[in-house]
């Protein structure tokens, strides 16, 4: 226990990196989600094709395999120094490698999850809207997206969550985040083991708990009677 | 006979293209197998001798240490030939022995469930690891340095100098720890060293920390970019591990080692392997007693 205490401060740093990381990736994951959704959906078939290359190529690979090749391809192609920085907060190539990574891979799945709430909207709204007159991207934008996002949020939820401990995996590719600090406190103070991974792991129950809390107020506040 | 020429022809033909090729290859030291060597009846040495047989864990991802070259049958390096040394100190050929990679977490495990019968794995002696596992040596004693590129290597000599620099080892060592703790650095935590070689090399971190025994490896392979800088800033004493409790093996590694010390083919293996990246062969460190 002692140990938790003490380096308190380095966990704290860790988790906010893996905070960080969080709300990037999953920042991004969802816009390139919803554009291949959109592919996916549209009436122009080369459209069509490549957002199904897009989820079959990310969604069939590796996490791992994803952040490796991100991670030696990127920086031998001359991007070594994609680093940047938000007030006093700075980020490493690393990050952004790593958090592009997240992102390329999550979009697979958030693409998925907007489909099926897309193809959830009965087939009516979309022919009402065509009928007063709306193109495609305005009918998918003011009237099947809104109702689409509302059926998605559950799923949605589950794949941040599932988003949130996949940040884990970049302890490995250079970015010093929750799990890393937790590998690092375990070799250093062997006898507090369990101490160290209980307290790691209470800490992502925090991050799981607040994005389903997210989830469900969400939900709640754009339920409509049915 | 004739199969023994041809293995020297064959390795002074390897040698040479070696040389030629100016590092790549570790070449192997001329070891002299014992002739029916005397152990006491019922001792671990006596039950290998008998076998012709052992089995050894090594790493198989340090150049220069113990390191299996894409293709190759067999690892080379410092610790492989000390390796050698002791079987053939037990009447073992080389064929005899078998090389079995083992990763830092599982030398132990294997040490004590008997799937390996010695481990030279870049072993450090600690005295936590010494209540599990006997450990005799040291055969080479190291410690914490630096690599940097070569046109960084006047800007970077010193851990001090790293302060607010990127410095990658593998996630969760206490290097890199070392590293943050005391001298400020960025970590930059991989799984393995050789990827945080890559990373050097293509310019993103500033520098690789570990051992310089396995620092040198890598110069080594890299003599043009790569450049191992400054005095070591800790000491490791790498030690043959054994199971826990056979003093008499502890015994014989230590004697075997010492013979070696002394009639320079300790310094011979070092120049073979270590040695490649142009450091100077150092003094044999003084080994433990086993009492």
């Amino acid at each position: 226990m002692d140990t938790l205490i003490q380096e308190f401060p380095q966990i704290r740093n860790g988790f906010y990196t893996t905070v960080w990381l969080l709300l990037f990736s999953g920042l991004i994951s969802t816009v390139i989600g919803t554009v291949l959704a959109s592919f996916r959906v549209s009436p122009v078939a080369s459209l069509r094709a490549l957002g199904t290359g897009y989820v079959n190529t990310f969604r069939n690979t590796p996490l791992v395999l994803v952040l490796a090749l991100a991670i030696s391809v990127i920086p031998t192609l001359g991007f070594n120094n994609l680093g940047f920085s938000i007030g006093i907060r700075d980020f490493t190539t690393f990050f952004t490698v790593a958090m592009l990574g997240l992102s390329f891979y999550t979009a697979a799945f958030v693409c998925e999850a907007i489909r099926s709430g897309v193809n959830s909207v009965s087939a009516g709204q979309a022919e009402a809207a065509r009928s007063v007159g709306m193109g495609f991207g305005q009918s998918l934008r003011l009237v099947v997206l809104p109702q689409a996002f509302r059926a998605v949020i559950p799923p949605l939820t589950s794949i941040y969550i599932a988003l949130a401990k996949n940040t884990s995996v970049v302890a490995i590719f250079g970015v010093p985040e929750a799990a890393y600090v937790m590998r690092k406190l375990s070799n250093q103070f062997t006898s507090d083991l369990w101490a160290i991974f209980i307290g790691i792991a209470l800490g992502y129950v925090v991050i799981v708990m607040v994005i389903s809390a997210i989830g469900t107020l969400l939900e709640r506040k754009l339920a409509v009677a049915a | 006979m004739r199969f023994t020429k041809t293995k020297a022809v064959i390795a002074a033909v390897g040698l040479s293209l070696s040389l030629a090729a100016c590092g790549g290859d570790g070449g192997e030291t001329d070891v002299e197998v014992a002739d029916n060597p005397e152990f006491e009846a019922g001792s671990t040495m006596a039950e290998l001798s008998e076998s012709g047989e052992i089995v050894i864990g090594v790493k198989y991802d340090q150049p220069g240490i113990g390191f299996l070259e894409p293709g190759a049958d067999a690892p080379k390096g410092f610790d492989i030939e000390m390796g050698r040394i002791l079987a053939a100190g037990l009447g073992i050929e080389d064929d005899g022995i078998e090389w079995k990679e083992t990763v830092s977490d599982n030398r132990e495990p294997y040490l004590q469930n008997g799937t390996v019968d010695i481990v030279i794995a870049s072993y450090s002696i600690t005295d936590e690891r010494r209540q599990v596992v006997g450990q005799a040596g040291p055969y080479y004693v190291t410690g914490q340095q630096l690599l940097v590129r070569e046109e960084d290597k006047e800007k970077i000599t010193t851990p001090e100098d790293t302060e607010g620099l990127k410095v990658c080892s593998v996630t969760g060592s206490t290097s890199l720890q070392r590293m943050v703790d005391e001298y400020g650095a960025d970590p930059v935590p991989f799984s393995t060293y050789s990827e945080c070689v890559d990373q050097l090399l293509n310019g993103t971190v500033d520098a690789v920390t570990t051992d310089g025994a396995i620092l040198l490896g890598y110069a080594a392979e890299n003599p043009d970019e790569l450049e191992v800088v400054g005095e070591p800033f800790s000491e490791e004493r790498y030690g043959v591990g054994f199971e826990k409790g056979d003093t008499a093996m502890c015994e014989y590694i230590t004697e075997t080692l010492q013979t070696a010390m002394d009639d320079g083919t300790w310094a011979e293996a070092f120049e073979a392997t270590l040695g490649e990246s142009g450091v100077e062969t150092p003094e044999p460190p003084t080994m433990d007693s086993c009492a």
